[in-house]
């Protein structure tokens, strides 16, 4: 989407896109045999000149540009990013072009496991260690957020009581609570874990209350006409009924969380790779920092999908 | 015969902005062992306020409720419910569902396998023996319905009460769950409280049909005795003049003693 906004900044672009647009129509439209080599080249051995029978040459033709139409655009997005950057790179030359990072990356990533003392560390390392900060601090946020999110969602004395705090805290950028982190524990590590609480902690307890509120009547009557006993109550109706918006609430805290620790780590130092793109820029490796860009985004699109999978596990289609 | 349920000049208020909203008043009813009932009316005349009081989900606020001469203060075990919208958990298999309501009623006295043994019964009493692993998404509407009141019928409860059990169904859908409903309430002697508005499905099912009118303030108005052969053919009916007689009784009094002035 971005790209594509930044694409109207450029000239070329039209041309860009003019030619973009000319290859889709051949390739979904027209005979796919030629295209669709690079993409399925099992097609080609079963083409339907060579097919005994033409039902299977046919279902073959179908399903390779279907497997066009899903990897073909995708693949242009990622083209049209790589062309833009290479562009840029041209004109600007303190930015390194995609060649260049490539190479970067190659040699970095050769050996993303290595120590040379506590600010010299493989890309490795700070990745995980910033994982381990989020992990910290949304576990602990967790542990607070679902079950006042659970009392707030059950009571309504509570929730008028906490909503004023909730929506007074919840616009503040978690980044404002490090000096509090910083003076309360008086160590960066911990501090930056605490941002991480700090930024977890609404989504999680807005979403489980929600949750909770929205345990439909009838589940609980149900409850009540079997006189199941209160564990039962918790274990069998509301904990099932209320997952799928927990996990929602752990979806967003974590993306904020990702989105939060690299700043805080840029603040705090350390081990992180917040902290390891700051570095960079002090010694001037631009192509690094776009390697951490790539980095930080490949992980972050894996936790998002990692966590919708585990929600579509446990989101039951109702009715 | 002595009644399970007695329903002793009950009436029900609730506090709105506006002040008190009477939704009962003055119900005396009392319903003997496999007697099947019927509580029809216009819709806001107060029949499921009525059920609710004898599944114990609210309390009246005037009168007395007793089931096997014990006041009714909550609900229980002995007097099931199914509901409209089958209200089966999605989480949980069709077995599971039913299990939930075997377990709290025989799992103390009852080993794994008979308890197993019970849901399966019930479950092949509605034809429903195909679908003992499936989830409630897997399943059409009227099966969830059958599920639903297999989780009932499992409890072996004294009086089961149902709150427009088939009113979310197509049409084709419905008669067949009435016939096997029809079946279901003969091998087993159950006595049932349903609640509808379909005038045919009150003939068709019912010993008796409570006849309300309308609310503000309902109570009962007319109580037509359904004295039709059982077992009941929808076919053979449809041609019967005595059938044809109870339909007119009960549209008669719906809708030219109580037509509801049109909002």
């Amino acid at each position: 989407m971005s790209a594509v906004i930044a694409f109207k900044n450029v000239e070329s672009m039209q041309v860009a896109e003019a030619d973009v647009m000319a290859i889709l129509p051949t390739q979904a439209a027209v005979s796919p045999a030629p295209t669709l080599m690079e993409h399925a080249p099992s097609a080609q051995e079963d083409s339907p000149a060579l097919g005994r029978e033409p039902g299977r040459g046919q279902r073959l033709v179908r399903g390779a540009r279907e497997l066009a139409k899903s990897v073909v655009p995708p693949l242009l997005g990622i083209a049209l990013l790589l062309g833009i950057w290479a562009l840029f790179s041209v004109k600007n030359n303190s930015i390194p072009g995609p060649m260049q990072t490539w190479d970067a990356a190659a040699k970095l990533f050769a050996d993303p496991f290595y120590r040379n003392g506590p600010n010299d560390q493989g890309i490795g390392w700070n990745v995980l260690s910033s994982l381990q900060r989020v992990g910290i601090g949304f576990g602990f946020a967790a542990l607070v957020g679902i079950p006042v999110g659970f009392m707030l969602g059950r009571f309504k004395f509570m929730n008028r009581m906490f909503d004023p705090v909730i929506s007074l805290l919840r616009p503040v950028s978690p980044l404002a609570w490090l000096p509090i982190g910083l003076l309360v524990f008086q160590r960066a590590d911990p501090a930056a874990t605490w941002t991480i609480f700090i930024c977890s902690i609404w989504p999680m307890i807005l979403n489980t209350a929600e949750g909770v509120r929205r345990v439909p009547q009838d589940y609980l009557n149900v409850a009540r006409v079997l006189g199941l006993s209160e564990d039962k109550v918790i274990t069998r109706i509301l904990f099932p009924a209320v997952l799928p918006y927990m996990l929602t609430g752990i979806r967003l805290s974590i993306g904020t969380a990702w989105l939060v620790i690299v700043a805080a780590e840029m603040l705090t130092g350390g081990v992180g790779i917040g902290f390891w793109v700051w570095d960079e820029w002090n010694s001037l490796k631009v192509e690094h920092i776009i390697i951490a860009i790539f980095v930080i985004g490949v992980v972050g699109f894996a936790l998002e999908q990692m966590l919708l999978l585990l929600a579509k596990r446990f989101t039951y289609e109702s009715r | 015969m002595k009644p399970i349920v007695k329903i002793e000049s009950v009436g029900q208020e609730f506090p709105t902005r506006a002040g008190r909203f009477v939704a009962l008043r003055d119900i005396n009813l009392a319903i003997s062992p496999g007697e099947v009932v019927a509580l029809i009316g216009h819709s806001g005349c107060g029949k499921s306020t009525l059920l609710n009081l004898i599944a114990g989900l609210t309390r009246a606020t005037h009168g007395v409720l007793l089931c096997d001469n014990r006041e009714i203060t909550g609900p229980g075990p002995e007097r099931a419910v199914v509901f409209q919208n089958h209200s089966l958990l999605p989480w949980m298999t069709c077995s599971e569902n039913v299990m939930l309501a075997v377990e709290r009623v025989f799992g103390r006295k009852e080993g794994k396998a008979k308890l197993t043994a019970r849901v399966v019964a019930a479950l092949e009493m509605v034809h429903m023996e195909h679908a003992l692993d499936k989830y409630p998404h897997e399943i059409s509407g009227g099966m969830k319905q059958r599920v639903g009141i297999a989780r009932a019928f499992a409890m072996e409860p004294r009086i089961l009460l149902m709150d427009e059990p088939f009113g979310a169904l197509d049409a084709l859908t419905r008669a067949s769950l009435q016939d096997e409903l029809n079946g279901v309430l003969a091998k087993t002697g159950a006595t049932v409280v349903m609640v509808t508005h379909d005038v045919d499905e009150a003939v068709l099912l019912s010993d008796r049909i409570v006849m309300m009118t309308n609310g503000p303030a309902a109570t009962i108005g007319e109580i037509v005795t359904v004295d039709l052969p059982r077992p009941r053919d929808r076919l053979a009916l449809a041609e019967d003049s005595r059938f044809a007689a109870y339909r007119a009784t009960v549209f008669e009094f719906l809708y030219r003693k109580q037509l509801k002035k049109v909002a």
